[in-house]
């Protein structure tokens, strides 16, 4: 069995994702530099601390003048000190040049997602995925925080713990920095290996879950009606309990990796410590070398303690890495031409569609296929049709979003092809489907379509739209802040909030897509007669699936078909 | 600890018992680490003193580490484990819950939060059962084993250890509370201004089609760098605490090597017990800061036991049945309905109130359906056409008035029995994520393949469904993604026509159906209606002519209306 809507083209997994990623965020270096240096500086001074402190004790016990261990009396202290201070500007730092680099690949990230809205990726039609995008974005954070910072702070330790070992005892030396290398390096590469294979079963076990509850959820009145609940419900535990296995399973192989490098530290004690006094019995090395050797030994591995979860947490970021690379890998779906040419804009403009084909992917059925209509200057022509029957594909060829491979769109005459996207949408835009309402007070939802409107604009707007009197009766009016994607107001009022930016934007050509979506059918003929109302005299091209409330158009048009039958328009 | 906390221990055993195996561990684990000082101390005195050490002491150190490594390891895998169960057990419950609400319910609220509390939301556990609690037991345990062993080999070192030991938390909870006032008020700044990142990629859509993405560049910029600054002014503050902890414990162990090493000096100290209590003190404070960081990362897994329990507390439905069977005093003497031979639906005087709304959806109505007759209804959106059709099928409960099926009052039936007779196509149906056949099954998991297809043909569904990819074994798509509406339909036609009971209640079947499926969804649902009692709401005229009757719904009230001239030709 194959999933219905597995997507045709599957793009290849770009090639080092992590290294893509971590080219974007190399620039902040003079940042994060002093970061990692105060890190591998915190963790000197704690290793430095513990070694001076054994060098003091030993040699104070063989009963020198004060003034020979007066200097290590100071070092101890100072370093003391010096570890807590050090901690405090490792973090300070590394979370200040972190936030900074991942400020710049924001607006890079940015950068690549505007010509891809809205056809160019999946994300702008799922929330969830919208959601995963702006998490990926901020796995860099970890990338740098939690893998590359611990990692440098590591390796600073290992190598001058594995030198000064060396330079008092080299066999001691190379024995310590072999063991350093199994629990630092080893022990993550394996970490790393075996978290990517791991993960594709769990993930693949949490999409079944996350399937099903929703079934649960969403299909409840279909299961209780069928008797069907119990069933699914079993379904449900069954995948819970799936998962709560694999992590079972998991839960060993994950503290396996602390567990060795603890034993790569025991090994190393014991190692250390018996070639120190070997060498010390044979008179090569001081008693207080001795110490400090196994002292060393000891204290070494602590840093490295975080590499085991850095490694776990670089296989995610990969996965993060790799989606984003898809995204700055992805063709836009409009280009525009290399000389545009100016559309004219001024007085009525008219839109006449003929013959067109759009579809979504090159190999894909037609989305349009063959149709023609047209919007003579200043009328209101409704576009009635079902869901899937092709509107909203419609609306999107025509502001450029997406292209149509043939027919032609002719806006005051002009072929749409041959102008920028932006002068397209500088004639024809409106609402769209995908309409978003901001974080933001109700004046910069509004004014964003026209940056430059007066108070006197916004209310002419807003009394066109019928939302004026409601705005006035908000104790903070035009500055209501607005969250959520406007949960804060009823669904009849964030469409006229829609419209009166539709409005306010006042193009050549006005396009209004399914403008009372999920209205209920008393507000929606209310809102539909308030739209032709508004729109009198002007060039509007309104789709919507709803019959009532159409009165007033200059002409109602249907478009007919899905995604399987040719569609075509029929004028009545 | 907080209720929550309390709570989450007391109802999940799996918890309770976590915790005695960490404080088990914690305490073994203290016991090791003291082993490994002393025979590392030893080791090392031995060898300063000139005494041959054999091959013993080494030996039981290495054991020693070894056993400690295998000690982290089992620690890990248990307290993973503990998680993986919580987790399972706490899916389980809002399962459970959500068996226990009724399906419109379900519907009705927004339960896109349980459902990823269920799948991603419950993983936020993991720190705090991971980390979080046995690190506190462990603060509990292990400080008090070091201090008493150092306090036996030497009690001024462990008089300072027991001085400054206090001294974490309450700097601690000192600096805690400072942070605390000072975040809650940057909170929602800092909320604000992590959120705009997600609030314009969602809005680019609306920001190209109203030219206004390159403005945007800058601003994304410039909010990522205020969300920087913004960090970092709690960043620095919060850090101090981290600072405070570091530098205590640091020195602290200072403040417990200089004196050793004088005392040495003046000869009043063998160096065995020095290194003993150089190896040692750090390990006294070692839980302490361990806990420090673990707090920081506990909270969101409280917040989300907080949400879990917030709804596994809800209220029951409004709905008196949930429909589960579990019904109280009335579900005792539960009998299977008996279709009398005259009515086989009736209303008696019902009123149904939502909580909700202000107007009762159905005031004081009463309807009778005779066995085999069709009744059509009609009215505007709103006026409670599909409450009742949910009346009947036990979905909401009457809060005046009686719902009487073959003659038996429903409140008496159990839901399920009575269920397993009817039949409902609601408007949208929902489709699962399974097999096209397994979604036609719903009502009757056994039926053979052959039945399954004479229900689609019967459905009319057989066309398409054998030209989709894999025909029967087709898995859909969330939702039903793949197919039309009217396809959809159809499939929800062809469950009704396998389901093959008496009694038929179908909600709008061709609502936002396109003239060309609603042909055929007309045509399927009149085939099914044949020969069953059927009470069908419909909005449009092609199902009016196939019902013996016409009520209309107003208001919540019902007028009869006109039988149309066709009802005698049509009836059977």
């Amino acid at each position: 069995m194959t999933p219905l809507t597995a997507g045709a083209t599957t793009p290849q997994p770009p090639r080092h994702p992590t290294r893509r990623l971590l080219r974007h965020l190399l620039p902040y270096w003079r940042r994060l530099l002093p970061a990692a240096l105060a890190a591998a500086g915190s963790e000197l001074a704690a290793a430095a601390l513990m070694a001076t402190a054994a060098w003091l004790i030993t040699r104070a016990a063989q009963q020198p003048p004060l003034a020979s261990v007066s200097l290590a009396i100071v070092a101890v202290r100072a370093l003391a000190l010096g570890r807590g201070a050090l901690r405090y500007a490792d973090r300070l730092l590394g979370h200040d040049g972190v936030l900074r680099a991942v400020a710049g690949f924001r607006t890079r990230v940015y950068e690549a997602l505007v010509p891809l809205a809205p056809a160019g990726t999946p994300a702008f039609r799922d929330g969830d995925l919208l959601t995963r995008l702006v998490d990926d974005v901020d796995a860099a954070q970890d990338l740098l925080l939690r893998v590359l910072i611990p990692g440098a702070a590591a390796c600073a330790v290992a190598a001058a713990a594995t030198g000064t070992a060396a330079v008092l005892l080299p066999q001691a030396g190379v024995l310590l920095g072999l063991l350093l290398a199994v629990a630092g390096l080893l022990v993550p590469a394996l970490v790393l290996a075996l978290s990517r294979r791991a993960g594709h079963t769990e993930q693949a076990a949490r999409g079944e879950l996350a399937a099903l509850t929703l079934d649960l959820i969403e299909g409840a009145a279909d299961l209780a009606a069928y008797g069907a609940q119990d069933r699914a419900h079993g379904r449900v535990r069954h995948a819970s309990a799936r998962i709560a296995a694999l992590e079972r399973r998991k839960a060993l192989t994950t503290s396996l990796a602390s567990a060795v490098v603890l034993l790569c530290q025991g090994g190393a004690v014991v190692g250390v410590t018996w070639l120190a006094l070997r060498a010390h019995a044979d008179g090569v090395l001081s008693a207080v070398h001795l110490t400090v050797l196994a002292v060393l030994a000891l204290v070494s591995f602590e840093a490295l303690a975080p590499l085991p979860a850095a490694a776990r947490r670089l296989s995610e970021v990969r996965a993060s890495a790799g989606r984003l690379a898809v995204l700055f890998d992805r063709p836009p779906p409009v280009v525009d031409p290399p000389r545009p040419a100016r559309l004219p804009v001024g007085g009525p403009v008219g839109v006449d569609i003929r013959g067109l084909r759009v579809r979504h992917r090159p190999d894909g059925p037609w989305a349009l296929d063959g149709v023609s209509l047209r919007v003579p200057p200043g009328h209101r022509v409704v576009l009635l049709g079902a869901s899937g029957s092709g509107k909203s594909t419609l609306i999107a060829a025509l502001m450029r979003f997406v292209p149509y491979e043939a027919g032609s769109i002719r806006v005051g005459g002009r072929e749409l092809r041959e102008v920028s996207g932006a002068d397209a949408r500088r004639a024809i835009t409106g609402m769209t489907q995908d309409a978003h309402v901001f974080h933001a007070s109700i004046r910069a939802n509004l004014l964003l379509a026209r940056p430059d409107a007066t108070d006197a604009d916004l209310s002419e707007a807003a009394r066109a739209a019928r939302l004026l009197e409601w705005i006035e009766s908000l104790p903070d009016r035009w500055e209501t802040h607005l969250g959520g994607d406007g949960s804060a107001m009823s669904g009849g009022q964030r469409s006229r909030l829609l419209l009166a930016r539709a409005l306010l934007a006042d193009p050549p050509v006005l396009v209004l897509d399914e403008p009372t979506e999920g209205l209920d059918p008393r507000t929606a003929a209310a809102v539909l007669t308030d739209i032709l109302d508004a729109t009198r005299g002007r060039t509007t091209l309104l789709v919507t699936h709803e019959r009532s409330g159409l009165a007033a158009a200059d002409q109602v048009v249907t478009l007919t078909g899905g995604p399987h039958p040719a569609p075509e328009v029929i004028c009545q | 600890m907080k209720p929550v906390e309390r709570r989450l221990l007391r109802e999940l055993p799996v918890l309770r018992r976590h915790m005695t195996y960490s404080a088990a561990l914690a305490l073994f684990g203290a016991g090791l680490v003291v082993a490994q000082a002393v025979l590392l101390a030893t080791l090392l005195a031995d060898g300063f003193a000139g005494r041959g050490s054999g091959i013993v002491l080494p030996t039981a150190l290495g054991g020693v580490m070894a056993l400690r490594a295998l000690l982290v390891w089992a620690r890990g895998g248990l307290a993973r484990r503990a998680a993986a169960d919580a987790k399972h057990a706490l899916r389980d419950r809002i399962a459970r819950r959500l068996r226990h609400t009724g399906p419109l319910d379900l519907a009705a609220r927004r339960h896109g939060e349980t459902a990823t509390l269920l799948t991603r939301g419950l993983d936020a556990l993991d720190p705090y059962v991971v980390g979080y609690l046995p690190t506190m037991t462990a603060t509990a345990v292990v400080p008090l084993t070091v201090v008493a062993w150092l306090g036996w080999t030497d009690w001024a070192s462990a008089l300072i250890v027991v001085v400054t030991l206090p001294l974490i938390p309450v700097f601690g909870a000192l600096v805690g509370m400072h942070t605390a006032r000072r975040t809650a008020r940057q909170w929602r700044l800092l909320a604000r201004l992590g959120g705009h990142f997600l609030d314009v990629v969602a809005g680019l859509p609306t920001l190209r089609a109203f030219g206004r993405e390159r403005h945007q560049t800058r601003v994304v910029g410039e909010m990522a760098d205020a969300h920087r600054r913004a960090t970092m002014r709690t960043l620095r503050v919060a850090f101090l605490s981290s600072f405070v902890l570091e530098t205590v414990a640091t020195l602290s162990v200072a403040l417990v090597a200089v004196p050793v090493g004088l005392r040495l000096l003046g000869g009043e100290l063998d160096l065995r017990t020095a290194l003993i209590v150089l190896f040692l003190a750090p390990e006294a404070y070692l839980p302490l800061r361990a806990a420090g960081a673990a707090f920081h990362d506990s909270a969101e897994g409280i917040a989300v036991a907080e949400r879990v329990f917030a709804i596994l507390d809800e209220p029951g439905d409004r709905s008196a049945d949930s429909g589960d069977g579990t019904r109280s005093a009335a579900s005792q003497d539960t009998r299977p309905p008996h279709p009398s031979r005259r009515a086989l639906l009736s209303l008696d005087e019902v009123t149904v109130h939502y909580a909700d709304r202000a107007a009762p959806a159905l005031h004081q109505v009463s309807l009778s359906v005779r066995r085999g007759e069709h009744v059509a209804l009609i009215g505007p959106s709103g006026a409670g056409k599909s409450t009742l059709l949910a009346l009947f099928l036990g979905f909401v409960a009457p809060g005046v008035g009686r719902v009487v099926v073959g003659g038996t009052d429903l409140a008496d039936l159990d839901a399920d029995e009575w269920r397993a007779q009817v039949a409902w196509v609601p408007q949208r149906p929902r489709l699962f994520a399974a097999s096209v056949a397994d979604n036609i099954r719903l009502g009757r998991p056994d039926a053979s393949d052959a039945e399954v297809r004479e229900a689609a043909r019967a459905a009319s569904a057989d066309l398409f469904v054998e030209a989709l990819p894999e025909a029967y074994d087709t898995v859909l798509g969330e939702r039903g993604a793949g197919l039309s509406a009217g396809q959809r339909q159809r499939i929800a036609l062809a469950r009704a026509f396998l389901k093959d009971s008496p009694v038929l209640l179908l909600d709008e079947p061709t609502a936002h159906l396109d003239p060309e499926s609603e042909a055929a969804v007309t045509r399927a649902t009149v085939a099914l209606m044949r020969g069953r009692t059927s009470l069908v709401v419909a909005h449009r005229t092609s199902l009016l002519p196939h019902a013996d009757r016409i009520i209309t719904v107003r208001a919540g009230r019902l007028t009869p209306a006109q039988p149309p001239l066709a009802t005698q030709l049509v009836t059977s």
